[in-house]
Parts: C-alpha cells; sequence; structure tokens
C-alpha cells in the first residue's frame, strides 16, 4: 500500500498516555485532516511520523516502509516533511537562505536550489521579504516560511501543523486554494492538524479525530461535525 | 568561483581587502624586527580565530579546548621533524588527520550521548586538560621539561623545512590566514555551509529538513581541529620550543576564541579584525607596564585582565562584534555584514 499508514501506535511520557492505539491511512494524494481539542496527541501523533519519538507500540509506514525507529532526517528523506506547530525559523537566516536549506534536501547545486528557494518563496507570498532575517517577521508570515521550507524538500507527504493559525479569513482562503493546489497539480499528499475549521471544511477529503489521546471518530468533515461524540469533547456533554 | 565570491563584496569592500593585502605584502620591508613578530600574532590570533569559528560561528558547536587540536599538530610535526627528518609539511598532514580523527571521537563522544552547549565545552576542556598531562609524560617529545626544535642558522630560509628567518615565517603565516579566509568563504556559500548555520539556528529544524545533524557536525568539529594542528606546526616551527604547560593551557584555547569573540562570531572578518584589534592593544599593555614591573609591582596578568575587559565591553556594547559595526561605519552596509 503507498501512502502512510499509521497502525495502533502509542506513546507514554512517563505518566502520561499521550497517544493510545492510534490508527489511520492517509491514501497517496490525499488529503487527510487531523482534529481534536488542544493536547489530544495531535502534535505527539506527527512527532511519532516524523521520527523525533519512536512508538511504544504500534507502526508507520509510508510507501510500503517501515519508519519506526527512523532519525528525523531519514523520515524526511522518505519524503516526508513537516512543520512545526511552534514555529521554528533559522532566525538570524534571510527568508530565502531558510527556504534554501530546505532546497538543499532535494537539489546539491546551491544555485539551481536558491532560484527554487525563490519560486517557492514567491508563491507563498513572501517574495518582498526574501532579505529580511526570518527573526523579523510576523507570526503569520512565519508560518508560511516553515510551509516554504518543508516544500523545498520535494516532499512526498507534507505534515502540516496549525499552518493556519492566526491567519486572517482572506489569507486562511489563499492558503487553503495553495495547498488544494499542490495537492492536485504536484500530487502531495497532505495531512494536517488544523484548529481553524474553516480550512478543515475546507480542504480535507477525510477528518480523524483525536481526544485524550485516543481516535474518537473518523469520516468526512461533514459527518464529523454531526457526531455526538464529537461535539461532546469540543463543547462539553451538557451542550449535546 | 573566486570571481562568483567577490561579486558579493561591495565594490568600497574589495577596494579595502586589496589595500590591506597589499599593506600586508609590502610591511616586512618597513617594518622592525618587533612590530613583524607583532603582525605575526597578529596572524596567528587571525587564523586560529577563523578555525575555531568553523565549529562554534558556523556550525553552533562551542569549545573551549582547541588548544589540544593545536598541541597535536605543534607535537605531531615536531617529533616527526626531530625524530625522522620528516618535513614540516607532511607533519602539517598527519597532525591534521591526527587532530581532525581526535575531533572526530570528541564529537561522537559528545553529539552521540547529547552533550550539548555549555557541557560539551566542558568535555572539549576535559580533553585538553588530561593531553596536557600524558604529554607531561611523554618522554620522546621531552615531557614536562619542553621539546626542542633544532635551531639551525637563521640566515638562510628553507621553506621546506621551516628554517629560517622571521620574514619568511610572516609570509607563511600571511599565506595561511588568507588560505583560511578564502576556505572560510568558500564554505559559507557551499551546500555543507548552510547546512551547518542551519543546524546552528535550530538542530531540529535543520533535522527535519533531512540534514543528518551528527555526521554534519563532526564534519565541522574535524576541520576546524585540522585547521587549527596545522596553525599549531606553524607555531611549534616558529617558536621552536614546545611546553606542555604553555600548548595545552586553557589560556590558550580562549586565547583564541577571543579574536573571533570580540571581531564578530560567525562571520568571516570577524577574527581578523580581532586579531588587528586584540593584539597591538595588548602589546600595547605590556610595554606600558614594563616599566612598573621595575618598580617592583606585581601585574602578572595584567593581558589577560586587559582581554576579560575587552570581551565585558563587547557584550555589553556590541553584542555581534565590532565587524558588523565596522561594516556599517565602512559603508559597506547592505545587511548583515559577513
Amino acid at each position: 500500500m503507498s501512502g502512510l499508514t499509521v497502525r495502533g501506535i502509542s506513546k507514554r511520557f512517563r505518566g502520561l498516555q499521550a497517544v493510545k492505539d492510534v490508527s489511520f491511512d492517509v491514501p497517496e494524494h490525499g488529503l487527510i485532516g487531523l482534529i481534536g481539542p488542544n493536547g489530544a496527541g495531535k502534535t505527539t501523533t506527527f512527532n511519532l511520523i516524523a521520527g523525533v519519538y519512536a512508538p511504544d507500540e504500534g507502526e508507520v509506514t509510508f510507501g510500503g516502509q517501515r519508519l519506526n525507529g527512523l532519525r528525523p532526517d531519514q523520515v524526511c528523506a522518505a519524503g516526508i516533511a513537516r512543520t512545526f506547530q511552534i514555529v521554528r525559523p533559522f532566525g538570524e537566516l534571510s527568508v530565502l537562505d531558510n527556504v534554501l536549506v530546505g532546497c538543499l534536501h532535494a537539489e546539491a547545486d546551491v544555485s539551481a536550489a536558491r532560484r527554487r528557494a525563490g519560486e517557492i518563496v514567491d508563491r507563498l507570498g513572501l517574495g518582498a521579504k526574501r532579505d529580511q532575517v526570518a527573526a523579523s517577521l510576523t507570526l503569520p508570515d512565519r508560518k508560511r516560511l516553515e510551509v516554504a521550507r518543508a516544500l523545498g524538500t520535494k516532499p512526498k507527504l507534507l505534515l502540516l501543523d496549525e499552518v493556519m493559525a492566526g491567519l486572517r479569513p482572506t489569507e486562511v482562503d489563499q492558503m487553503v486554494a495553495f495547498f488544494r493546489e499542490i495537492n492536485r497539480d504536484l500530487g502531495v499528499t497532505i495531512l494536517l492538524i488544523e484548529h481553524v475549521m474553516r480550512a478543515v471544511m475546507a480542504l480535507a477529503q477525510y477528518v480523524v479525530v483525536l481526544n485524550h489521546g485516543e481516535k474518537i471518530a473518523e469520516g468526512t468533515p461533514e459527518r464529523v461535525v454531526r457526531d455526538p461524540a464529537v461535539l461532546e469533547c469540543y463543547l462539553g456533554e451538557e451542550a449535546v | 568561483m573566486l570571481k562568483l565570491w567577490l561579486a558579493e563584496v561591495p565594490p568600497r569592500g574589495k577596494l579595502y581587502l586589496a589595500l590591506l593585502l597589499a599593506a600586508l605584502l609590502a610591511a616586512p620591508l618597513f617594518v622592525d624586527g618587533y612590530l613583524l613578530s607583532v603582525l605575526i600574532l597578529v596572524f596567528y590570533f587571525a587564523y586560529l580565530g577563523q578555525a575555531w569559528n568553523i565549529m562554534m560561528g558556523f556550525a553552533g558547536q562551542l569549545s573551549l579546548g582547541h588548544a589540544l587540536y593545536f598541541g597535536i599538530g605543534a607535537y605531531t610535526s615536531a617529533a616527526l621533524y626531530v625524530h625522522l627528518g620528516v618535513s614540516p609539511w607532511f607533519g602539517m598532514i598527519a597532525g591534521g588527520a591526527f587532530a581532525a580523527a581526535i575531533g572526530a571521537f570528541i564529537g561522537a563522544l559528545g553529539f552521540r550521548f547529547k552533550i550539548g552547549g555549555v557541557y560539551f565545552a566542558i568535555l572539549t576542556i576535559a580533553f585538553a586538560e588530561f593531553t596536557r598531562i600524558l604529554v607531561d609524560h611523554l618522554l620522546f617529545v621531552g615531557g614536562s621539561g619542553g621539546f626542542f626544535l633544532p635551531i639551525s642558522g637563521r640566515s638562510s630560509n628553507d621553506l621546506w623545512t621551516l628554517r629560517g628567518a622571521p620574514v619568511m615565517f610572516y609570509y607563511v603565516w600571511l599565506a595561511f590566514t588568507v588560505g583560511v579566509l578564502i576556505l572560510c568563504r568558500a564554505l559559507l556559500s557551499s551546500r555543507l555551509g548552510y547546512f551547518w548555520l542551519a543546524i546552528r539556528e535550530d538542530q531540529e529544524a535543520a533535522q527535519a529538513l533531512g540534514i543528518d545533524t551528527f555526521r554534519y557536525k563532526i564534519f565541522a568539529v574535524m576541520l576546524s581541529a585540522a585547521l587549527t594542528a596545522c596553525g599549531g606546526v606553524l607555531y611549534a616551527f616558529y617558536n621552536n620550543n614546545l611546553f606542555p604547560s604553555a600548548i595545552f593551557s586553557i589560556n590558550r584555547s580562549i586565547d583564541m576564541l577571543l579574536g573571533a569573540i570580540i571581531g564578530g562570531v560567525g562571520t568571516l572578518m570577524g577574527p581578523i579584525v580581532g586579531a588587528f584589534i586584540l593584539t597591538p592593544l595588548g602589546e600595547t599593555m605590556t610595554a606600558l607596564v614594563e616599566p612598573l614591573k621595575g618598580l617592583g609591582a606585581k601585574l602578572d596578568g595584567i593581558k589577560q585582565v586587559f582581554y576579560g575587559l575587552c570581551v565585558v565591553l563587547i557584550v555589553v556594547f556590541q553584542r555581534r562584534g565590532v565587524w558588523p559595526w565596522l561594516w556599517r561605519r565602512l559603508g559597506l552596509d547592505r545587511g548583515e555584514g559577513r
């Protein structure tokens, strides 16, 4: 099976069961949402896929390759790029050089990589700021930079961790259009964690819902938002 | 390639660089023996600061034990020359390789067990210190009594065995200082250089972008160690005497990084600018306190106190070092001083 498969993964930090027996599939070229309230284990799930932690139990495979135990750079080499929820720009480097570092993963030649970095920077609307140091960017721009840098590595699967938080509604719509475009035109598979429901509803073909580290629902966005278990975890028992 | 790098230097910068190089090339015609030795000391600081800067300024790994690599280069080449008559240039290859291997070992130890930042720096100090104690007891290189190279007629200059007058050493040090500057310029615009900068800025983000951080950090340590060892070779053949207590001392490790810190960590010109600031001021200081010593005042270590003061001033007023400030002052500004 190509695409990403997550089978029964668990992760415990000391006493805290952060992720428990979570399984889902991200089909090739798919656009899948991962939602849930704060502390539901979404980012931990990302970190388990991206190689930051190894799962205590379960298995993650991508395109038939087992990812368990691989380091983050090896996961990236397998074709998976991720963004960080708490952004991690290379602060002292220019916006262009930040993206260039990502491009150098896919392209050994520096000047060719720089050209590609320039194109990506332009597409994400950071063109005017390409020579600024990344530390001087606003938070929404830093989120865009995270996406640009990850795209530089030419990923087959893109893991997006709340890249639309803090964007204005029109900017959200632009980002949604952008992701749909790279998904459709470049065939990049996307798994996104997102709190901005406007984006999830517009983008995701299929949604997986986590709460307290466990999967509580999955399905199309329309169905999931009517699911009583989902409503309960977001709004509390009384509201249902 | 050289053309490409120079293209990034503003025209006025090129002019200053050319003037500085011309002045340094012509200097031995005009200065006396003392000033020549001070200039050699400037190159010593500039070269070693540059070598240290690769590890700290580029890859973000703090070493406070670079005297170790310096000493490995100095002792390896001197032992090969004295006992086997091997040319210092081959000694440099051997010493450089040896230092790179030791650097790789220390780096692997630190990075594998995730000893980072200050703790890694302490590890580097520890290795330098116990190598000092080891060499104190290595009798074939003189032990704690010192190791001396035979001085044969300073009138004839033999570049092959590095036996000759200070002027010869002046040009050799100058060539190395220019060489390492060109090398660092090349590194900074290479794939390797960008990976180092990424690791320096944010290791986790770098790794997420596919960079094998362990491997590239080891590269940085190895290259920095090998270049530092080459400096040790030049030092050994210029000074002709080696004492473990002086060669491997923590003071030397600190001296090496002062120029880079004062000039600007991570910048290309920083170590050079820092060396030109520190050395002459340090020498002036020594000259000024000399008469006081005659009056019975105990002023040992006054230079170190002065260097310390310089660092404090830099930290307070110009955290990024003198070079970024100077860069703007010279009208070369277009953003960051490289």
